[in-house]
């Protein structure tokens, strides 16, 4: 299993820390210190999933996650000390797929980690369909009309969750077991967050959805097909 | 502190919108009369009155309403209005003062001619007779051709000297008129109209002249005019008498007085006129400020703290708005102390949290990695490993606990409040407390849930809430069942978390929520609780607007309710659940040792007294014993259904009914409750925590 990993954080113990950890579960570390050198340590080591603090020198970590998601749709997970509804919502705006509350376990954090990375293993070839999206699920394609619609990953999973059961309505607490792989501390706000943000490119008025379809009280479901 | 200061003061700021009525005496008299009579239909006639009443009714209360609300107006209508009446009182008074003035010099004037036409026809008379001797009066005494000759010219002399300032008219005497001696008038005066049948009456009893108003009538078509008519008895060259007379025309006069009535009116108009707007003038100076005043307090109260009057001169309006300003400075200032207060202590949260927090990770993540090759160590190192990361877990949660109680005490806590299914809640947070439940060996039971019990919450911090409850539940419970009951009623939602255990002591039902509070510090816990717990869930149901209530009886157990409102910002009224469980020992009607004894000395409505409560402890050192703990009634807290939206833990005693035991001698439970003294019976008696 490759697993590149950039670590994004000013505090060295933290940071080395965290290396020791990532070591030890197989994964390869590399860090940066600097909010400013975060994205071109980023190019140069390309790596499959990136830790990020959101507390920088420089750059803070909401900018950085903002760039480095303009230009790819590798995983981001946030590191934040803020569990704060305001902070943990302009992460995962910003385009984090996850967020970890410091202080953290280590097992939690390598779990977090896998389930980030666990959808590069690759699925079987299968064609969805959703109002008139045409999902290719191998393809990791969305297409309208034969249009391609840019999803990063973690939206894709969500869609592609929402549209293989397409009659089914979806707790919240589902989809962060199905999409996310949390089985327990579940925080729906991730999925609020990442449903509006699939709604904003997929949807053709966002305000009224008709891909994803809130279900009130209950949670989501994909629209009529 | 800080909080509740700034809470309070858009709430207490909304009270200004109320409308300025002050409504003098008079006003309220009147209104009342109007509103009494007119606006509330208070007829009490047939439906077809009040049906007509309703209808005149309803295009006045608008109105009404401006007049209740525009002081303005009612200044200058009621200035008007008593304006209107002194110039009415003036002019009546005027007028009838000019119209005696003028009607006395006529009259006087009228009554010198008069006389000295009496006279003149006295005279005339007189010399006729002494002309004509013995010839003028005929030995029948008819009228000869002589006299009525001399009346017509008599007529005529008399009032040939007036120049039609007046005119004469000579009647025969009781109306007779086969005397021939018929009626004479100068010029074309009707006398028959023009002299009154009450004048002629009197002048026909008496000598003396008499006098009467009356209007005089023409023949030809001259137009009648007022005038006054004096009349006397005169003889005429016979002896005869006969009714002299003089018609004065008062035209003259008339025509002046209709002059003075006409510029009083037109000077009473102006005057009432400019009275309207002077009093709308002088109103509006004083009016103007007021309203100025209220809608920058409205403003203010919205939040606009920068809003001050303006204040020109020194009068007392000027002193009005200079108070105002004053008071509207001082308050922006408190206000901004305040929220720099506050947001220093968010800040501080912030960078506490932060600061503390990365080390901490660190930490902990190194005694992870410690604790996971503890394998490899000997057995005190390994040992030590094992309490690092214990304690350290405790400390996050302790550290996490506090961040949460101070970032609800620097107001910092936001509801995300969307509809959620208590009931999936309630599943996670059960499922979540079972391996503890099995360990203890307590089973947890679900009531309630057929239905949906929605309600908009923020489904994090009710699970918090609920798991909190749930496991306090079963570790309290002493192995016994847990039941969680969940209801949804009129616009309210509850989940009660009952247990079996050891249960509160009287008083403890509002203690359970106060910060690093324990039950029994000597206490073995199991979970390591931070004592912050139910002091956060409690936080957690304010700020849904709901309320967290607890209930318990020594030895038989408590319940925990949270309460919501179905949607947010709607008060809460009541609860579906009592706080009460129905199966307390008091709802039950049992008593100890089943006694029929329904409090001989403790039945009066006196507060929880002290031997009450030492026969509770008494009971619950008896119970201790057995395994079976003996049912008795007891102190039972029990909510107020009045108690307020978020206001915790509300507990009302309850008298105690049939509580003392029959062979209580002195508790011996007392001496081991230092803390069960009558301190701890008053303060039971408060209603809500003074916090």
């Amino acid at each position: 299993m490759k697993g590149r990993v950039l670590v994004v954080d000013d505090d060295t113990a933290l940071a080395e820390m965290l290396g020791i950890v990532l070591r030890g579960e197989g994964f390869e570390p590399s860090f940066v210190a600097d909010g400013d050198k975060a994205l071109a340590a980023f190019r140069e080591t390309k790596p499959d999933l990136v830790l990020l603090d959101l507390m920088l020198p420089g750059r803070d970590g909401i900018e950085v996650c903002r760039l480095i998601r303009a230009e790819s749709g590798v995983p981001i997970v946030m590191l934040t000390a803020k569990s704060d509804t305001v902070d943990v919502v302009v992460g995962l705006e910003s385009g984090a797929d996850d967020y970890i509350v410091k202080p953290f376990k280590p097992k939690e954090l390598v779990a977090r980690i896998r389930a980030r990375l666990r959808r590069s293993e690759e699925p079987a070839p299968e064609q969805l369909a959703i109002g008139d999206l045409v999902i290719d699920v191998a393809g990791h394609s969305v297409k309208r009309d034969g249009q391609s619609i840019a999803l990063t990953p973690l939206e894709f999973d969500l869609l592609v969750a929402l549209a293989r059961k397409p009659w089914q309505v979806f707790t919240r607490e589902v989809l962060l077991e199905q999409v996310w792989g949390y089985r327990h501390a579940a925080d729906t706000r991730l999925v609020n967050v990442h449903v509006q943000r699939l709604r904003s490119k997929v949807e053709k008025d966002p305000e009224k959805p008709e891909i994803v379809v809130t279900v009130r009280g209950v949670g989501y479901k994909a629209g009529p097909s | 502190m800080a909080r509740d200061s700034a809470a309070s003061a858009p709430g207490s700021g909304a009270r200004a919108g109320r409308p300025v009525g002050h409504r003098s005496a008079g006003s309220r008299l009147f209104g009342q009369v109007l509103e009494g009579g007119l606006l509330h239909g208070g007829v009490q006639g047939s439906p077809v009155l009040r049906l007509f009443m309703r209808w005149v009714r309803r295009p006045l209360l608008p109105v009404m309403r401006l007049w209740r609300r525009n002081i303005q107006l009612k200044v200058v209508a009621t200035t008007l209005l008593m304006s209107l009446g002194v110039v009415l009182l003036l002019g009546f008074v005027v007028i009838g003062q000019v119209r005696n003035g003028l009607l006395d010099a006529k009259v006087k004037a009228s009554q010198s001619q008069a006389t000295g036409g009496f006279t003149a026809a006295k005279q005339k008379a007189e010399e006729a007779a002494s002309t004509n001797g013995d010839d003028g009066t005929p030995a029948d005494g008819r009228p000869s051709q002589n006299v009525i000759q001399w009346m017509s010219e008599l007529v005529k002399s008399l009032s040939s000297g007036g120049q039609s300032a007046f005119d004469v008219v000579t009647l025969p005497m009781g109306g007779e008129s086969g005397s021939g001696r018929g009626p004479r008038a100068s010029g074309t005066v009707d006398w028959a109209v023009s002299v009154p049948e009450d004048l002629r009456e009197r002048i026909d009893g008496d000598t003396a002249a008499a006098q009467s108003y009356t209007r005089i009538v023409y023949t030809s078509d001259q137009a009648s005019q007022p005038g006054l008519v004096i009349g006397k008895q005169v003889n005429d060259p016979n002896g005869e008498p006969y009714q002299l007379y003089y018609l004065f025309p008062l035209t003259q006069e008339e025509k002046s007085l209709s002059l003075v009535r006409g510029t009083l009116a037109t000077a009473g108009l102006f005057v009432v006129v400019l009275l309207g707007a002077i009093a709308w003038l002088v109103v509006r100076q004083v009016v103007t400020p007021v309203r100025m005043a209220a809608s920058i307090a409205e403003r203010l109260s919205a939040g606009r703290l920068q809003e001050r009057m303006k204040v020109t001169g020194e009068d007392d309006i000027a002193r009005l708005g200079e108070a105002f300003n004053k008071m509207a400075q001082n308050l922006q200032l408190k206000i901004s102390q305040l929220e720099d207060l506050s947001r220093m202590q968010r800040r501080f949260v912030s960078d506490v949290s932060h600061e503390l927090r990365t080390p901490l990770t660190t930490v902990r993540m190194a005694a992870d990695v410690i604790h996971d090759a503890r394998v490899d160590f000997d057995p005190v190192t390994a040992r030590s490993a094992e309490l690092l990361a214990d304690q350290l877990d405790r400390f996050e949660t302790l550290l996490a606990d506090l961040l949460e109680i101070s970032r609800f005490d620097a107001g910092a806590a936001a509801l995300e409040a969307e509809p959620i299914d208590l009931r999936e809640v309630v599943r996670r947070v059960v499922s979540g407390a079972e391996p503890l439940a099995e360990r203890k060996g307590t089973e947890i039971r679900v009531t309630g849930d057929q239905q949906p019990v929605v309600a908009e919450a923020d489904a994090r911090r009710v699970e918090r809430v609920l798991r909190n409850l749930v496991v306090n539940a079963v570790e309290h419970g002493e192995g016994r069942d847990v039941v969680v009951k969940l209801a949804a009623a009129g616009g309210a939602v509850a989940v009660a978390v009952r247990d079996y255990g050891v249960g509160l002591k009287p008083g403890e039902a509002t203690r359970v929520f106060s910060r690093f509070w324990r039950a029994d510090p000597a206490r073995a816990r199991t979970t390591g609780g931070t004592g912050l717990g139910l002091s956060i869930a409690l936080e957690d149901a304010r700020l849904h607007g709901g309320w967290l209530q607890a209930w318990g009886e020594p030895g038989g157990g408590s319940q925990f309710r949270l309460t919501l409102p179905r949607t947010a910002d709607e008060p809460l009224r009541g609860s579906p659940i009592p706080l009460e469980p129905t199966d307390s020992r008091r709802n039950r009607g049992l008593n100890d040792a089943g006694l029929a004894d329904p409090a001989v000395a403790h039945g009066t409505d006196k507060p929880v007294g002290v031997p009450a409560q030492m026969s509770a402890g008494q009971a619950a050192a008896v119970s201790a014993r057995g395994p079976i703990t003996p049912r008795q009634a007891t102190v039972t807290p029990t909510a107020d259904p009045t108690a307020l939206p978020g206001n915790g833990a509300r507990v009302v005693p309850r008298p105690v009914s049939g509580a003392r035991r029959q062979d209580g001698g002195p508790a011996p439970e007392a001496a081991n409750r230092p803390d069960a003294g009558p301190e701890d019976s008053s303060r039971q008696g408060e209603a809500s925590r003074g916090r």
